[in-house]
C-alpha cells in the first residue's frame, strides 16, 4: 500500500535513496546517511505524506549475519557496514508506513538524530546509543537511558561478552550460596 | 577485622544452648511479629500479594503488615529480578534497617539470578546483602512462601539469623571470649 510512499521518495530525492525494498507488507528505504534529514524533515511536512506518528527507533547488529553460502571469514569486513540504524514512522492522515535504514560502519557510528522532527525519538535514540553505541548527532541530551554511567561499552552489541557483568557493589564478607557453590565446582563440559 | 559469620548447625545448636531466657523471650517475641519490608521488582510480587492476601493469609504467621520504611521493618523480602543498577539501592535499604535484621530471597531470579545469564542481572541478591532463606520457585507456590517464612521463624528463635549471628560474635569478641 505504501509503495507510493516510496515511489513518491524516489522522485524526490532521487540522490538520497539507495534502493528500496518490500518485506512482509512493510516498505523499506535505505537512506544515505548524509541525506536522512532531508528526507525525514520532506516525510514529515509535506502534505501528500505527513508522517506523523514516529513508531520506533533502533540498530541491527550484522556482526554474525551472512547470507546462506557465504563463509564466516567474509561475512563482515569494514567496508561492509556493520549496523543498521531503523526509524519506522507512520501516517496517521494517509495510513503510511515507512521504515528507514541507514547504514553505519562500526569505524565511524554515527548517524543524524531525528528528535529535533520528532521529539518521542529523543528517548528512542538514547535507548540506542545506550545499547549499541549509535552516536546520534544533534541528539539534544545523547547518554545512557537505562544503564549506568560507569556501564563500559555496549552491551547489545554482538562482540559484547554474553555474560559479561559491571557490578556497582559487591561484598566479599557475605557467606556463600550453597547452590552457587556447586555450581561453580561442577567440572567444565568439554 | 572479619566478622565470620557463616556457620555449621551444630555451632548454632551450641549457641542457642547458651542463649539466655532474655534473648530466647526476645526473639519469641520477634518471630511472630516480622515487619515485613517488600522490596518488590518483578513478577513474583504477584505471588507475593497473593499470599499476602486473606487466601493464604500471612497474617498467621505474624508476618502480615508491610513497612515501606526500612527503618520500621526488620524482614526484607527481595522479591523479583534484581539488576546490578539496582545493586547499591537495595544494599542502601538493607543498612538503613535496623538491628537486627533479616532478608528472604523471593524467588529464583532473585535467588541465583534465574534464568537470566546476562549483563544487566544480578546473580543473585546475595552478591550484595546476607540471605536467610532462599526461596526456589518461578514464582514460588504460596505454600513454599509460607514453609520458608516458618523456616526463618525457626531461624529467629533460636538466634542463627545472620545479622544475630554477627551481632552475637561482635558480643563475644567485645568480651574477649571468642574462642575462635
Amino acid at each position: 500500500m505504501a509503495q507510493k510512499v516510496l515511489d513518491s521518495l524516489k522522485a524526490h530525492h532521487p540522490a538520497a535513496i539507495e534502493h528500496t525494498e518490500s518485506q512482509h507488507g512493510d516498505e523499506i528505504a535505505w537512506v544515505k546517511r548524509d541525506h536522512l534529514l532531508a528526507v525525514a524533515t520532506w516525510l514529515k511536512t509535506d502534505p501528500t505524506m505527513r508522517f506523523d506518528a514516529p513508531v520506533f527507533c533502533t540498530c541491527i547488529d550484522r556482526l554474525d549475519w551472512r547470507p546462506l553460502g557465504v563463509p564466516l571469514s567474509q561475512a563482515w569486513t569494514e567496508d561492509k557496514p556493520r549496523f543498521e540504524v531503523c526509524y519506522q514512522l507512520r501516517s496517521v492522515t494517509h495510513r503510511y508506513r515507512i521504515r528507514l535504514k541507514i547504514a553505519v560502519l562500526e569505524s565511524d557510528p554515527s548517524v543524524p538524530s531525528l528528535a529535533g522532527l520528532w521529539p518521542a525519538f529523543n528517548w528512542q535514540e538514547r535507548e540506542t546509543f545506550d545499547m549499541y553505541g549509535i552516536r546520534f548527532d544533534g541528539h539534544p541530551d545523547l547518554r545512557r537511558i537505562y544503564l549506568y554511567d560507569e556501564f563500559v561499552g555496549y552491551p547489545l552489541r554482538k562482540d559484547y561478552p554474553k555474560e559479561k557483568r559491571q557490578p556497582l557493589v559487591r561484598r566479599d564478607d557475605l557467606p556463600m550460596n550453597p547452590i552457587k557453590v556447586a555450581r561453580e565446582h561442577k567440572p567444565e563440559h568439554k | 577485622m572479619g566478622v565470620e559469620i557463616t556457620t555449621t548447625r551444630l555451632e548454632d545448636a551450641a549457641k542457642w544452648a547458651k542463649s539466655t531466657m532474655v534473648e530466647r523471650t526476645s526473639n519469641w517475641g520477634r518471630k511472630f511479629s516480622l515487619f515485613t519490608y517488600p522490596f518488590v521488582t518483578a513478577c513474583c510480587g504477584m505471588e507475593f500479594m497473593s499470599v499476602a492476601g486473606p487466601k493464604y493469609d500471612i497474617a498467621r504467621f505474624g508476618a502480615e503488615v508491610p513497612r515501606f520504611s526500612p527503618r520500621q521493618s526488620d524482614l526484607l523480602m527481595v522479591v523479583g529480578t534484581v539488576t546490578e543498577k539496582q545493586g547499591p539501592a537495595v544494599k542502601r535499604v538493607y543498612d538503613q534497617m535496623a538491628e537486627p535484621k533479616w532478608v528472604i530471597a523471593f524467588g529464583v531470579c532473585a535467588s541465583t539470578g534465574g534464568f537470566y545469564q546476562n549483563y544487566h542481572t544480578m546473580p543473585g541478591v546475595d552478591q550484595v546483602i546476607p540471605v536467610d532463606v532462599y526461596i526456589p520457585g518461578c514464582p514460588p507456590r504460596p505454600e513454599q512462601v509460607l514453609d520458608a517464612l516458618i523456616l526463618l521463624m525457626d531461624r529467629v528463635q533460636s538466634g542463627r539469623g545472620h545479622s544475630q549471628l554477627r551481632a552475637k560474635r561482635e558480643q563475644l569478641i567485645a568480651a574477649g571470649q571468642d574462642e575462635g
